[in-house]
């Protein structure tokens, strides 16, 4: 398999708490994080909540500009690439963000949000992107009217949703999942990883799959990466990882899968008090 | 087992006016509330939960959300009834909520330890200064903020999704409210941070006999918290029962679908999820407008 990104050595810092008499102190949310992803593979990305795994896609689309680091697109060094070439390259890397209201303009009509992507590429006559948002709408599990409704009108897993639709509408090589099925109910959030599958064998889409959720992230990877304070800490094939955890942490994280039924209440509070 | 009714929600019916017209969200919603008791709400993605917490707590967007029938009945008040200021001054005191979205209810212009402790100069005016100010680092460590002496001073902007729905969850248990609303107070949480999370609400639980509203997509949390269940489908509740008639024998099409699609840590990675279209007709009392 050809490799689609590959990331070296990638850093990103922050400086908080910073005020006029405040020296603030340094937070490595990305510290030193290599891995790469073949083209149609899946990684999944679990950890602690603050462990940096939002930042960590933030960076690779250069959204944030890393501290240090590489970060290598079909073999370009896309750390090097001025604003026209990034803007050329955003068509192919996608990201769907964790909050969903952050990435949609308030102000404009849920139709016009998924129209823009082939307005700003050019792509279509008016005629055909009404067809193809109307296309997305129902890929995504959502009634054709939403076009003339705003994103706050929306539920909160209705507006995840409409964030699914924006993103694979270009049909990217690379899609960053932040997060996007945690508001669903099971039998959409099914559709939804149906959906994502699909896109997969038509297309082979390339994905970076960022959830707590274990059970949906076996689902639908091929490979996982644990990440613990900023560093990688363990990484692997999910059937290898799930049954022979290595790293402290990962162990704990798969102890703790949630139980399915409330007669099991007891056991795991007894076992969780160890 | 009878516990008091501390909250009955009735028939309720919430409606949003929007460019197309008048939209009807909630077409009569019951469910009580018991104290010292959790009641779960699920259902589909868009079926009205958290128009119906907003609609317990008066929080519709003005003007063009309003309830159009029905009564929340709080110790002998009807919710629907009150002024805005009346309405005010249960929210926080007696009723608090979690939001769904942490940045709308988190002021940006504020540390979140500013606003910590603004809501316990409100709810503990004993304490002192120095106190309030321990007390809000207190809670920040109790949901597993790291280093919360300096995290006390970040902006929620700084903080990761999960760490900021758990600023919104520590600021609703400092007011040891009557009763918690949360929508879903846990969906950026691993499952060990989550664990803890529902170790504390139950200790508050335990120790004030608080009661909750808990809405979730989880159904693992659901069974891990919850004593009732109310199964949400197209702004109506289509099923009311306690936890274990849900799980063991549910009787709503619905309520049997998401058991069936509950996902299993035995799965074979990279599969299709079966599922079957939902057939309107299994659906008789549903008559919305959702199109969904
Ligand atoms: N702009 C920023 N300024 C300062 N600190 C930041 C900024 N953005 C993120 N951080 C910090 O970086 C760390 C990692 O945050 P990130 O959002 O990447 O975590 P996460 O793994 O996505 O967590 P979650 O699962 O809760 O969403 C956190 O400590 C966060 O507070
Ligand atoms: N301000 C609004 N104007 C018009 N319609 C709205 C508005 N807010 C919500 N709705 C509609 O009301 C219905 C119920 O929304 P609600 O947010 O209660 O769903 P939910 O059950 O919480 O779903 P989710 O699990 O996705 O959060 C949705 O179809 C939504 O589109
Ligand atoms: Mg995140
Ligand atoms: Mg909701």
């Amino acid at each position: 398999m050809q490799e689609l990104l590959k990331v070296e050595g990638l850093k990103q810092h922050f400086i908080s708490g910073k005020g006029i008499f405040r020296k603030g102190y340094t937070i490595k949310a990305v510290d030193d994080v290599s891995f790469s992803v073949a083209e149609g593979e899946t990684l999944g990305l679990v950890g602690e909540s603050g462990c940096g795994k939002s930042t960590l896609g933030r960076t690779i689309l250069r959204l944030i500009e890393p501290t240090a680091g590489k970060i290598l697109f079909e073999g370009e060094d896309i750390s090097a690439c001025n604003a026209l070439q990034m803007r050329q390259l955003r068509r192919e890397m996608q990201i769907v963000f964790q909050d969903p209201l952050e990435s949609l303009n308030q102000r404009h009509f849920v139709g016009m949000i998924l129209e823009e992507p082939f307005i700003i590429h050019k792509q279509g006559t008016p005629a055909q992107r009404k067809e193809w948002v109307k296309e997305l709408l129902e890929k995504v599990g959502l009634p054709a009217e939403s076009v003339t409704r705003y994103p706050h009108e929306f539920s909160g897993g209705q507006r995840q949703r409409i964030g699914i639709a924006r993103a694979i509408a270009l049909k990217p090589k690379l899609l960053i999942c932040d997060e996007s099925v945690s508001a669903l109910d099971v039998s959409i959030q099914a559709q939804i990883l149906n959906l994502l599958l699909d896109l997969q064998q038509e297309m082979n889409l390339t994905m970076i799959f960022i959830s707590h959720d274990l059970s949906v992230v076996k689902h639908i990877s091929d490979r996982v990466i644990v990440m613990n304070a900023g560093k990688i800490v363990e990484e692997g094939l999910v059937k290898e990882i799930y049954a022979n955890p290595q790293n402290d942490y990962t162990k704990r994280l798969l102890d703790a899968i949630p139980i399915t039924h409330p007669s099991q209440r007891k056991k795991r509070l007894l076992a969780n008090t160890r | 087992m009878s516990a008091d009714i501390v909250l009955s929600v009735r028939g309720l019916e919430t409606e949003f006016q929007t460019d197309d017209g008048i939209s009807k969200v909630l077409h009569g919603v019951s469910f009580d509330v018991k104290a010292g008791q959790t009641i779960g709400l699920v259902g589909e993605s868009g079926s009205g939960k958290s128009v119906t917490a907003m609609s317990i707590m008066g929080l519709l967007p003005k003007p063009y959300g309003r309830v159009i029938g029905g009564s929340v009945n709080f110790r002998g008040t009807d919710l629907t009834n009150l002024s805005v200021n009346e309405m005010h001054e249960i929210r926080g005191d007696r009723i608090s909520v979690i939001f769904q979205d942490p940045m709308t209810a988190l002021n940006p212009v504020h540390t979140i330890g500013r606003q910590l402790v603004e809501v316990l100069k409100l709810h503990r005016p004993e304490l002192s200064k120095k106190e309030q100010q321990n007390h809000a680092i207190e809670m920040l460590r109790k949901v597993k903020i790291p280093m919360p002496e300096k995290r006390f001073a970040e902006y929620a902007h700084n903080l990761s999704g999960g760490m900021r729905q758990r600023v919104m969850i520590a600021m609703a248990l400092a007011c040891k409210p009557d009763i918690l609303i949360c929508d879903e107070p846990t969906t950026a949480l691993d499952v060990t941070v989550q664990a803890s999370i529902l170790e504390l609400m139950r200790e508050l639980q335990d120790e004030t006999g608080m009661a909750m509203i808990f809405i979730t997509h989880d159904l693992g949390v659901v069974a891990e918290i919850c004593d009732d269940v109310a199964v949400m489908y197209g702004g109506k509740v289509v099923e009311n029962a306690d936890i274990f008639s849900i799980f063991d024998n549910p009787q709503h099409p619905y309520t049997k679908r998401l058991l069936s699609l509950m996902p299993n840590m035995d799965d074979e990675p990279k599969q299709k999820i079966k599922i079957a279209p939902i057939d309107p007709a299994e659906f008789p009392e549903f008559t919305g407008d959702l199109g969904i």
